[in-house]
């Protein structure tokens, strides 16, 4: 503001420099005075004629990404007239049934042009080829579409529990969707490996970094079992970390993960493009560390957090709105929470110099020490793999490590607070305003519920009922052939019209349910 | 006499943090507690509950299914003649409070409740229900 001339970057000449393998300072030489990061804010709710509003108002408002949220029964592979999906539908996110839903979802937004993120997992190949059937009806070819599908389903096993298929016959579909993009889709991120959850879950800092990359290089190794080489497939992984309070510890985290990755990569698996090296990561901030009291004080808490992924480098950001420890965001608290980030990106001129913190005697040990414990993670995971990362990883899986240790480090959270041996303001401290007036929240309604089931009821009426039998039948043919890639399939019956719950009930038929055994 | 506490996750929310974490302070505080994994129905935390004896029933929902899901686990116990009480905890708006407990939720932890009170809170429930 002063005035005084800046650099892109600091550092003693023989530094590492952003840009340079291993990127610890970043994966491009002058980030954000090059371009900004993109603040993808996530939304959906209701109907998809609802989020489609919504997602409209983002793009007025200044986002620059959309990023779809589905509800319980679509992330599960759930029709909205299932029994199972009573009480769920449009609830948390957008209830997603067939192609006439995606239709809507997208309408009057160009696809060719904004990237969309869509965070769905195990039924994550069937919302692939939906969005493409969508995208081709509306004159948008295949290769033209930029974005990314989280279809991260370790995690899911792991951390955040919405699981159909035994993870050995997921893991197949995760494969056909990482082949099927890099042949036709060469701007798509195939995998969105996520940490978030297993962060929001109760890891601690360090095992949010270690599960994921961990994650990342068994989907790596998989790609390899098909025959894609690492060049062909780590380029099109990108990354979703957790912005916790802990400021210094989630710069630190990024950092180090910047710098393993593209150790692994060019190292342990002779990755020789330097897309291959470099770690992009979309951040979000806790939605874990926000509290239903006093509410206001959560957009302090995400600022602060939104500036850790800043500071860390993020290549994309959501900022939770400071009504979501309550329910779904309200419009008014989700464009305050964009706002959060537009501060952050134009008026405290933090985005003119690259790894601002690089060269801090603590920053740079924290970063190593994060990497240190990473690697006592990989080490085991690989020895229960017996040097395979993908084997250990679903053996921690069926095992119930991961999911053992994450709930002892939630479990010495929750004592620390209880304790108060660490203070939450607003929860076990600084109680002063708990007793104001209640926030307005975002109501949804039964009505959505049965908006959807009456949109559901017309699209079964309407198609050809014989295409879609055909198409169902050709899908499970399909999935029995371990051989076979499930994508060309799924996007003729996403074009018939076939439902989500109809093609994942065929795939169930063929790969079976996952059941966890229940642990504490 | 011990507390026996069944906590469940009904519907298909599968956030079981913390349902976990509340799990291990009940036993903390010495109650007995019997968890029936994800995914379960209204009918089947209700036969799990009269199966197991227990004193009260713990539910979890982070989806915001609860307006419906957790009157439906109190009815369907009710169906079976039984008069356990059902606590709820997660992600309730305050505006959500009033009509819960005209359905019967005994009682309701949104995110803070800290250990010693849902101890409490459950203990007088089960006191006054005996």
């Amino acid at each position: 503001m002063s005035g005084i001339p800046l650099a892109p970057v600091y550092g003693p000449r023989d530094a590492e420099y952003p840009g340079l393998y291993p990127y610890t300072r970043g994966v491009h030489s002058s980030m954000y005075r090059t371009k900004l990061w993109t603040m993808r804010m996530f939304a959906g709710f209701g109907t998809a004629v609802d989020t489609n509003a919504r997602f409209r108002e983002i793009i007025r408002s200044g986002g620059t990404g959309l990023s779809t949220a589905f509800d319980m029964p679509t992330l599960l592979g759930l029709d909205s007239d299932d029994p199972m999906s009573l009480g769920e539908v449009g609830r948390c996110g957008v209830a997603i049934d067939s192609l006439a839903d995606v239709r809507d979802l997208f309408a009057g937004i160009d696809l060719g042009t904004i990237t969309t993120s869509m965070t769905i997992n195990s039924p994550a190949a069937v919302m692939l080829a939906l969005f493409v059937a969508q995208a081709e009806e509306s004159g948008v070819s295949r290769e033209h579409l930029g974005g990314t599908l989280q279809n991260d389903i370790l995690k899911e096993y792991q951390a955040q529990k919405e699981f159909v298929f035994p993870p050995r016959q997921s893991m197949r579909l995760v494969r056909d969707t990482i082949s099927f993009t890099a042949a036709e889709m060469p701007k798509w991120n195939s995998v969105s490996v996520s940490g978030y959850h297993i962060r929001e879950a109760g890891s601690t800092a360090a095992e949010e970094l270690a599960f994921t990359l961990a994650n990342g290089f068994a989907y790596v190794e998989l790609a390899g079992l098909a025959g894609l080489g690492v060049d062909a497939v780590a380029p099109h992984l990108s990354f979703f970390f957790n912005a916790h309070i802990d400021f210094f510890e989630e710069i630190a985290k990024y950092r180090a993960a910047r710098r393993i990755w593209a150790k692994w990569m060019r190292e342990h698996y002779g990755a020789k493009d330097e897309r291959s090296w470099q770690l992009r990561f979309h951040t979000q901030t806790a939605g874990v560390s926000l509290t239903a009291q006093q509410p206001e004080i959560n957009i302090a808490r995400t600022a602060i957090e939104a500036l850790a992924g800043v500071l860390g480098g993020t290549q994309s950001l959501h900022t939770n709105s400071m009504d979501e420890a309550l329910a779904l965001p309200s419009q008014k608290a989700a464009r305050i929470a964009l706002r959060t980030q537009q501060i952050i990106a134009h008026e405290t001129n933090v985005t003119n110099v690259a790894d601002p913190l690089g060269g801090s005697w603590f920053i740079e040990e924290l970063t190593d020490e994060m990497e240190r414990e990473a690697e006592v993670i990989f080490a085991h995971i690989n020895k229960m793999g017996e040097g395979s990362m993908l084997e250990g990883c679903i053996r921690g899986i069926e095992e119930n490590w991961f999911q053992g240790r994450i709930a002892d480090s939630a479990y010495e959270l929750e004592r620390s607070f209880n304790s108060g041996e660490r203070v939450v303001v607003g929860v076990n401290d600084f109680l002063e305003g708990n007793d104001e007036d209640d926030m307005a929240t975002l109501r949804i309604t039964n009505e959505d519920e049965r908006k959807q089931l009456a949109r559901l009821e017309k699209v079964r009426h309407d198609r050809d009922g014989e295409q879609v039998r055909r198409a169902l039948e050709r899908l499970s043919r399909e999935a029995s052939d371990p051989e076979v890639n499930l994508m060309d399939a799924l996007i003729d019956a996403a074009k018939s019209y076939a439902t989500v719950g109809e093609m994942m009930t065929a795939l169930v038929g063929v790969f079976g349910r996952h059941v966890e055994v229940p642990s504490l | 006499m011990t507390v026996r506490v069944l906590v469940a996750k009904v519907g298909l929310d599968g956030h079981d943090r913390g349902i976990k974490v509340v799990a291990r302070l009940l036993r903390d505080a010495g109650m007995e507690v019997v968890y029936t994994g994800l995914f379960q129905t209204p009918e089947t935390v209700a036969a799990a509950a009269i199966q197991e004896d227990v004193d009260v029933v713990g539910l979890s929902m982070l989806s915001g299914a609860h307006m419906t899901l957790a009157p439906l686990v109190v009815e369907a116990l009710r169906d079976h003649g039984s008069d356990i009480p059902v606590v709820l905890g997660g992600i309730v708006p305050p505006s959500d409070l009033d009509e819960l407990k005209e359905l019967g939720v005994a009682a309701v932890f949104g995110p803070g409740a800290n250990a010693h009170d849902i101890v409490n809170v459950i203990t007088s429930i089960v006191a006054a229900s005996r």
